[in-house]
């Protein structure tokens, strides 16, 4: 039999071989539609109630359930925030948190839909993982070990057709997705194509970058961080997320915890949520394209002083200015 | 009957003095925790089938208290029942031990945290959902506070109990009429309480919650009514059993000192009502 394809496939899969496994949802069924069919009442829709989703999920876990929650992102990761943190989190119960449309994927939503914070704040429940799959292969691929974790983790759903090859799946296991010495782009999640695309046109450029797919923050695979910032001058974080707390800051902890000497230049939202608009064009507009991604990693590694400057390098400088905060622009 | 009312009442005595003894040198929750210890008396003694040697049986009752504050009560009454040592009370909130102002699973018999308002009763759900699944008979008793129906996810979660036909969970109201700092009715308004839980789909009981009569005739008949989720109403008092400061609105945490403990320990065995100069500390 062909190993099972696909997000709702895999998941049933799972389902159907452990009957501790509950598909429950905030009445938000995208993802795992045909699933009431075949799971019966390991199904529950609780209907729009994204803090009772969680507080029973707990209570199931609690029973030796493994309850695999599905709501928006935004509306699961800041609605029931403080649930997961005190339900799941402090129990360190082993429910698993589905998060639809993260980051850019909310495209002409809006706002209130913009999960570009999520990272930020399950980082800050303790013992919670955080995975950020690249596309549907790397998401049926991990979902597997995301599930026999005993630890809760947040899954940063994104089943966009994979483009990639990938290596096999392990928690807290970058794969190098593109080789190269001059510069290395990190990224996890929806943005890990456009990096890999942004990185053959920087070859075009004749700029040698290596592409890091983080896959999960949490655990994070600090030692394949340490070696490109040994290895390559300048380190690129590209997320569909704010800076704050997200990868950027997630990498110059690494950095400056292990007293390495790199300089890393953000790619990320700078304080500001972005324009709703469709996929491509917001891709356009934020100059996440490939092309435009490759532009601004060049032109951070033009601006980059030169390593010899100072005996630490120019560490957490940013060659990519942050915009000026403009209320009109950027706020609703 | 595996014991009179006389000797429920001579237990919940000893569950208010263990509680009394605790709300010194940094204190406790007094008032929720006189409020509702009647009730857990009751509910342990006469309704859950739980025991210390069970507390691993998926097929236990569960009982959570969802407003937490009132743990005290429910470390006495779990000392009095054997799941832990009564000498093990004197450690509260001692660093060599977990008796702290709110519940935690380090404590044997007390089956999860709680503290923040508003979540036991989604999680009790949780534990009825997979009773229903396994086909158990298990119930889960969650123990609320009326100040807490304050909540929007109680009443959310009361929405879903409702819908998803959740008969083996009796939620149990201490509705002792306070809040932190005032009356319920004074701030927010809950009556009419009991048709407003009716209202989303509970079988609702009413109770005097100090009366073991009244308490045997609630929880006589589980549920109240088939596929829908059970509300027990149980009034209250705050302070219960100490005159001198029933029904006080700043007498909610207290910390006394030695000579109040004892004076109200002898209240509490029937001496005239003590007279308390520690300051009212207000928490929140």
């Amino acid at each position: 039999m062909s190993a099972p394809v696909g997000y709702e496939a895999v998941l049933r899969d799972l389902a159907e071989r452990d009957d501790r496994i509950v598909v429950l949802t905030a009445e938000n069924r995208a993802a795992i539609r045909n699933l009431p069919q075949t799971l019966g009442e390991r199904f529950v829709d609780v209907g729009i109630c994204e803090q009772t989703m969680i507080g029973m999920a707990a209570g199931l876990a609690l029973r030796g359930r493994i309850p695999v929650v599905h709501a928006l992102a935004t509306f699961l990761t800041l609605r029931a925030l403080e649930f997961i943190r005190t339900d799941v989190g402090v129990a360190h119960l082993p429910v698993k948190l589905v998060g639809g449309v993260p980051g850019f994927l909310s495209e002409a939503n809006g706002p209130t839909h913009q999960a570009i914070d999520d990272i930020s704040v399950m980082r800050t429940i303790p013992g919670m993982q955080i995975f950020c799959p690249a596309d549907d292969r790397e998401l049926a691929a991990g979902l597997p070990a995301v599930i026999a974790s005993p630890s809760p983790c947040y899954l940063r759903y994104n089943a966009r057709p994979s483009t990639l090859a990938h290596e096999p799946f392990a928690l807290g296991r970058a794969e190098r997705q593109w080789e190269g010495t001059d510069v290395t782009l990190l990224a996890a999640g929806f943005v890990v194509p456009l990096a890999v695309e942004a990185c053959a046109r920087l070859r075009e450029l004749g700029i040698s970058a290596r592409m890091l797919n983080l896959r999960t923050i949490v655990p994070l695979d600090e030692e394949a961080v340490v070696e490109a910032a040994r290895e390559t001058s300048l380190l690129v974080t590209i997320e569909d997320h704010l800076l704050v707390g997200g990868l950027y800051q997630t990498i110059t902890e690494v950095i400056v915890r292990r007293r390495l000497s790199v300089h890393v230049a953000p790619i990320g939202l700078d304080a500001r949520w972005f324009k709703p608009a469709r996929l491509a064009d917001v891709l356009e507009h934020e100059r996440f394209t490939p092309a435009a991604l490759a532009e601004r990693v060049r032109a951070a590694l033009a601006s980059k002083p030169p390593d010899s400057t100072s005996p630490f390098g120019a560490i957490g400088t940013n060659p990519i200015r942050p915009r000026a905060l403009s209320r009109s622009e950027d706020h609703v | 009957m595996n014991a009179s009312f006389v000797e429920l009442e001579a237990q919940a005595r000893r569950v208010r003095a263990h509680a009394i003894r605790m709300a010194t040198n940094g204190g406790c929750f007094l008032g929720a925790s006189l409020s509702c210890a009647d009730l857990l008396v009751y509910l342990y003694d006469r309704v859950l089938r739980v025991s210390p040697d069970r507390l691993d049986d998926p097929d236990r009752d569960t009982l959570f208290l969802s407003k937490g504050h009132d743990v005290p009560a429910l470390y006495g009454t779990l000392a009095e029942r054997a799941y832990f040592p009564v000498e093990r009370l004197g450690h509260h909130l001692s660093l060599d031990d977990h008796l702290y102002w709110h519940p935690n699973r380090n404590i044997p018999g007390v089956e999860f945290h709680s503290g923040s308002l508003g979540h036991l009763l989604s999680v009790g759900m949780g534990i009825a959902t997979d009773a229903k699944l396994r086909r158990s008979q298990a119930r889960v008793f969650v123990v609320v506070g009326d100040g807490e129906l304050n909540e929007g996810s109680m009443w959310e979660a009361a929405l879903v109990a409702s819908a998803r036909c959740l008969d083996n969970l009796v939620m149990v109201v201490d509705r002792n009429g306070f809040q932190a700092n005032v009356a319920t009715e004074d701030l927010v308004p809950l009556e009419p309480l009991g048709d407003k839980l009716r209202a989303f789909g509970f079988a609702v009981v009413d109770a005097d919650g100090h009366d073991f009569g009244a308490l045997a005739t609630a929880f006589a008949e589980l549920p109240r009514a088939t596929g829908r989720p059970t509300a027990v109403v149980a009034r209250t008092v705050r302070n219960k059993g100490l005159s001198s400061i029933e029904n006080r609105a700043d007498r909610w945490f207290v910390d006394l000192t030695s000579a109040e403990v004892e004076m109200l320990l002898a209240e509490l065995e029937g001496a005239s009502a003590a007279t308390l100069t520690s300051p009212t500390l207000v928490v929140r």
